[in-house]
């Protein structure tokens, strides 16, 4: 598996592997940290701060506890919290709108440039109401599905298939 | 077969790649991966949708490429923060900065031209302090000369002769203090005006029968000098005293009808 080998060299402090597992990672980070601090130079920061954590703390990571990405993830939406609960920036930022990453994506102009923009703006223009709150709550919010549950006053069985179906249309519209 | 379908159409596996699984959840996700590639095969798929839908909300005018992150390492930089290359240099630690430089030439200025005006201001008073010392220098000068005349005018040794105004000039004075060891004469000139332009006074020495007279000098420092007092040497037999107007630089003989003053030595 040469995703795993990648980790593993990574925690034996392997330079190649990080810069190959940060060109893989660091602008999905960037965006989850963004829709949670909305100023791009802080999130900037964070993510910069989230890579070096990762690197100094490579060795607390096993594959057994999950995904190596979900691993960042957390890290991720955890520096980005406690980025919007720090003094100097809940000064700058009065108040965070409480807007969903996909009004993000539907403003993001820059979005053109890449890849698989077609397709996302495709999904997300198709995206049901409850699909989109429970993807941001999920993904971007680090909600546990327990408190997914409580949030969207839903059973968790029925977050867990309401999930399954959104992530399925968003693989047939980015994957294929 | 059918329990493994189930179990991904479950919804678990997104919940794992999300993160959002108890630990004990988690760890039975990864040995079922293990066991069944088709259930890796599918998180796999999950992750890298999920990967593309969230860096596409990042903004892409600002990708920190990795070096930045090389250079934090090496810099050891836990606490070290790279400043985005597009935020903007100029922040108040600059504006300061030229604040104060400017501050600082203007006051660097201010002190040259202080600086120039002290100077100025010493030369002055440089000037001031020769001009007094000449005025003591001169002072020292007339009190000696003072107290030498007092002497004199006190030594008994000292023969006085009046010098009284002759014909059109009856209106002048002057006196001759004698010194006669010394063979000095004291004229006292106070009595007598200012000599006109290109005429100096004589003084005459006179023996009176024959009527002899013998110039003792003309006064060139008659308008300078303030006192009037002029020390004159005088080895003669002297009896009497005579003053002149001759042309500058005196005569052989004196003008007589330029006769000043005249007064004869009392035996």
């Amino acid at each position: 598996m040469q995703l795993e080998l990648l980790v593993e060299k990574f925690q034996q402090k392997d330079e190649k592997a990080f810069e190959t597992l940060y060109n893989m990672y660091s602008e999905s980070m960037h965006g989850v940290i963004f829709n949670i601090v909305r100023d791009n130079d802080i999130a900037q920061e964070v993510m910069q701060d989230v890579f070096i954590k990762a690197w100094h703390k490579a060795d607390t990571y096993s594959s057994s506890k999950g995904r190596f990405f979900t691993w960042l993830l957390n890290i991720s939406r955890n520096a980005a919290i406690d980025k919007t609960r720090s003094k100097a920036f809940k000064k700058s930022k009065q108040n965070l709108d409480s807007d969903f990453f996909v009004d993000i994506l539907e403003t993001n102009d820059s979005l053109d440039n890449k890849t698989d923009a077609i397709g996302i703006k495709k999904f997300v223009s198709k995206l049901a109401e409850k699909c989109k709150s429970v993807i941001e709550l999920l993904y971007f919010k680090g909600y546990t599905q327990t408190e997914a549950s409580e949030t969207l006053n839903m059973p968790i069985g029925t977050i867990k298939t309401r999930n399954r179906n959104c992530i399925k249309e968003l693989r047939n519209l980015v994957l294929n | 077969m059918e329990e493994i379908k189930n179990y991904i159409e479950s919804g678990i596996l997104e919940m794992y790649v999300a993160g959002a699984l108890s630990e004990k959840e988690n760890r039975e996700v990864y040995q079922m991966m293990l066991q069944h590639p088709e259930i890796l095969q599918e998180v796999l798929e999950i992750e890298s949708a999920v990967v593309k839908l969230t860096a596409s909300v990042a903004p892409t005018d600002q990708i920190t490429s990795f070096s930045t992150i090389r250079e934090r390492l090496i810099d050891g930089g836990n606490n070290s923060k790279v400043i985005s290359i597009n935020k903007p240099k100029y922040n108040w630690v600059t504006y300061t900065g030229w604040a104060a430089s400017i501050v600082l030439a203007g006051g660097l200025l201010w002190t040259l031209s202080l600086n120039k005006t002290l100077e100025n201001d010493i030369k002055v008073a440089e000037t001031q302090q020769e001009l007094l010392e000449t005025q003591i220098e001169k002072s020292k000068n007339s009190l000696t000369e003072a107290h030498t005349l007092i002497s004199v005018l006190r030594d008994d040794n000292i023969t006085q002769v009046p010098l009284a105004g002759q014909g059109n000039f009856a209106s002048t004075y002057a006196k001759v203090y004698w010194d006669k060891t010394k063979q000095l004469i004291f004229l006292d000139a106070q009595g007598l005006p200012e000599p006109p332009e290109g005429k100096v006074y004589q003084v005459w020495s006179l023996t009176l029968a024959p009527l002899t007279p013998t110039s003792l000098g003309t006064i060139d420092s008659f308008t300078t000098d303030e006192n009037k007092i002029f020390e004159i040497e005088n080895a003669n037999e002297s009896e009497a005293f005579g003053i002149t107007l001759e042309p500058a630089g005196g005569s052989e003989t004196p003008t007589m009808e330029q006769l000043y003053t005249l007064g004869v030595v009392e035996s």
